[in-house]
């Protein structure tokens, strides 16, 4: 198959996806107890049965599920994700302002994690007795064992408040004038501390299998082949055993694109990131359903689009995939 | 007119969980420019590790040479610095292995990978190394070389494989190819092929081969001399028709009437097919002062079991470590 070929096919595939976790999604929201004209009610202050009823007239609530669920999805292809009543606006917007923050968050993370798990991946499987080894051993038990809010506030405690590096919470700072480089390094300072908490728990899985992987190449026959061959410690390393190590890494990176995300919404709250775990966690208390299966929507899109992308990686890094 | 290889009292030394253990003991050969050598025996009897000890890849930390010279056109190889050896390696010394299905990478194909030894060694910028592949793999008779020069691996037969490691092993044409049972995992009408193409090979470009195998068959086809090793000793060596002809040693005996000969006519009346009773002891064991055969061996004597036989020669140099040798 050529690269277009599995492109397309892997997006049809995608979209059949999507249609089934946008009925899931929203048969699960139907059953959860309360609905849209709850949350009205309470905005005004209370209303009786009669009033209840005249929403769910109104927003069409009362019709049978199968009628509801058939609007929504019509709803949907045609980009409309509903409206939020909770913040008034339409979700589709609501969302797109609100996704560049948690791609911004999401992908740094995910870079950071995979750049520096190979380096020491590799590095301390050319030294299995030296200190970056056991160092990596360590950084793995801490990186799964412990909870990535936990991380955070740690982090806010050590480097915004005893040592004020880093700000405490938020994107931008306001006082902060001046052309697009200005604003740019604000946001990566402010960036830093919710980066690093996100990517502790990657880090420790890239760099233990990138490890493993490397291990067991350089073990390999062609390994010594290469050696036979007269290459350069360096050629042995970063272009013969190098390449055949990444394809489990990549696999490992696409596989955690969704925890990157759930991940977010922790990270989020904690540093009050305006991203989409922010708004998720603000309109699961605020039974804000349109925005819930909006933001559950676009996760799966995003993790979606994201197993693409490495299925697509992947190939450029081993030719026998997809043949 | 000096030899081009010459091993002298090489004693290439293991660390294992056990202790030390001796993995070739006190080996010593010589091989001419062009000479075709075989080195055989059965698995387990350090013929890989003399190999690798002249590649200088024994595997770091647990195997060095602990004793003895290696000289190669008069150069010690022994204490040569790490970056002359890989200057050596895949140029003026190469070697080939017995897994073709797994020694070539993967992921690059078959052309960079012979492609790489050419600008590694002789300087050849991108596109002359490639055309240059390109050729090797039409002299290792694939088919369709320009075809197949941008084709991975994977997309090759094992036999194909091998020849690829053939085509990188000669790029910068060596004078000396060393081949670890290059047809062990082919199929046998492939095997036949292989061996024509290094003979041929050897022919055109004068590499000396040391073939290391443990199918007497493949060194009477290959080989001008042969070693028989047993447990890291040298056992017997000297011309291979000589030594097929007139075995001095009971294992070289033994080895050789392992080998199935075929009838001209089916009712002649066959030889009983032997086996060598036994195995090869355990590495712990190498170190002995006695003959490390004689738990096998037929004619076993006290004096054997008591110290380690000296190589007694005979002529056209063939040497044998038994005591017994003047009586086989």
């Amino acid at each position: 198959m050529t690269f277009l070929q599995t492109l397309a096919t892997r997006t049809f595939y995608a979209l059949i996806l999507l249609l089934a976790v946008l009925v899931l999604n929203f048969s699960m929201m139907h059953l959860a107890p309360g609905d849209v004209a709850d949350t009205i009610a309470q905005s005004m202050g209370g209303a009786d049965a009669e009033v209840l009823a005249q929403i769910r007239t109104d927003y069409g609530l009362d019709q049978p599920f199968l009628v509801q669920l058939g609007r929504y999805i019509g709803n949907v292809l045609q980009f409309d994700l509903g409206y939020s009543f909770f913040y008034n606006q339409p979700v589709t917007d609501l969302i797109l302002s609100r996704l560049p923050a948690t791609l911004l968050l999401a992908i740094t993370a995910q870079l950071l994690a995979l750049v520096v798990g190979v380096i020491l991946g590799v590095y301390s499987a050319r030294h299995p007795k030296g200190i970056a080894s056991y160092f990596v051993t360590f950084l793995a038990l801490f990186g799964y064992s412990a909870p990535v809010f936990w991380t955070g506030i740690l982090l806010l405690i050590a480097f915004s408040l005893k040592i004020p590096l880093f700000p405490v919470a938020g994107m931008t700072d306001v006082t902060v004038e001046g052309g697009f480089w200005a604003h740019a390094a604000d946001v990566a300072r402010h960036m830093v501390l919710p980066v690093v908490t996100l990517s502790s728990i990657f880090l420790a899985l890239y760099s233990r299998l990138s490890r493993a992987t490397m291990m067991e190449t350089l073990g390999s026959d062609y390994v010594r082949t290469a050696k036979a061959k007269g290459l350069s410690e360096r050629e042995i390393v970063y272009k013969h055993a190098l390449k055949n190590s990444l394809s489990p890494v990549i696999t490992l990176a696409g596989l955690q694109f969704s925890a990157v995300i759930s991940g977010a919404v922790l990270v989020e709250t904690v540093f009050s990131w305006p991203g989409l775990g922010t708004l998720a966690f603000q309109s699961i208390i605020a039974r804000d359903t349109p925005t819930i299966l909006g933001i559950l929507f676009f996760s799966a899109l995003v993790v979606i689009v994201g197993n693409i992308l490495t299925d697509l990686a992947l190939r450029l890094v081993d030719p026998r995939v997809g043949r | 007119m000096a030899p081009l290889l010459k091993v002298e009292n090489l004693r290439i030394e293991l660390t294992t969980r056990k202790g030390v253990a001796p993995v070739i003991d006190d080996l010593s050969f010589e091989l001419g420019a062009g000479e075709s050598i075989s080195f055989v025996g059965e698995s387990g009897c350090g013929k890989s590790m003399t190999a690798l000890g002249i590649m200088g890849l024994l595997p770091e930390k647990i195997g060095r040479i602990a004793s003895g010279s290696i000289t190669f056109n008069g150069e010690e190889l022994t204490t040569a610095s790490d970056k002359r050896m890989r200057d050596l390696r895949g140029n003026e010394i190469s070697m080939i292995f017995q897994e073709p299905m797994t020694s070539l990478n993967p992921v690059y194909t078959v052309g960079e990978q012979i492609a790489e030894v050419l600008r590694a060694h002789q300087g050849l910028g991108r596109k002359a190394a490639w055309e240059q592949a390109t050729e090797l793999l039409d002299a290792v008779r694939i088919p369709n070389a320009r075809g197949r020069v941008g084709d991975y691996p994977f997309q090759m037969s094992g036999g194909q494989r091998q020849r690829v490691m053939i085509a990188i092993a000669l790029a910068c044409k060596p004078r000396i190819l060393i081949a670890d049972e290059p047809t062990t995992a082919l199929d046998v009408t492939v095997q036949a092929q292989i061996f024509d193409l290094l003979n041929d090979l050897r022919r055109q470009t004068g590499t000396a081969i040391i073939m290391i195998t443990h199918d007497m068959g493949a060194v009477a086809e290959m080989a001008e001399r042969m070693i028989v090793m047993y447990a890291g000793r040298n056992a017997e060596q000297g011309p291979v028709e000589q030594i097929i002809d007139h075995p001095r040693h009971p294992y070289t005996r033994g080895l050789i009437s392992c080998v199935p000969h075929l009838m001209k006519v089916l009712t002649e009346e066959r030889h009983t097919l032997t086996e060598v009773p036994g195995i090869v002891p355990s590495l712990s064991e190498f170190g002995r002062d006695q003959c490390l055969f004689a738990s096998r061996c037929p004619q076993v004597t006290q004096q054997c079991l008591d110290k380690r036989p000296p190589e007694m020669a005979f002529a056209d140099d063939q040497r044998s470590a038994c005591w017994h040798a003047e009586d086989i």
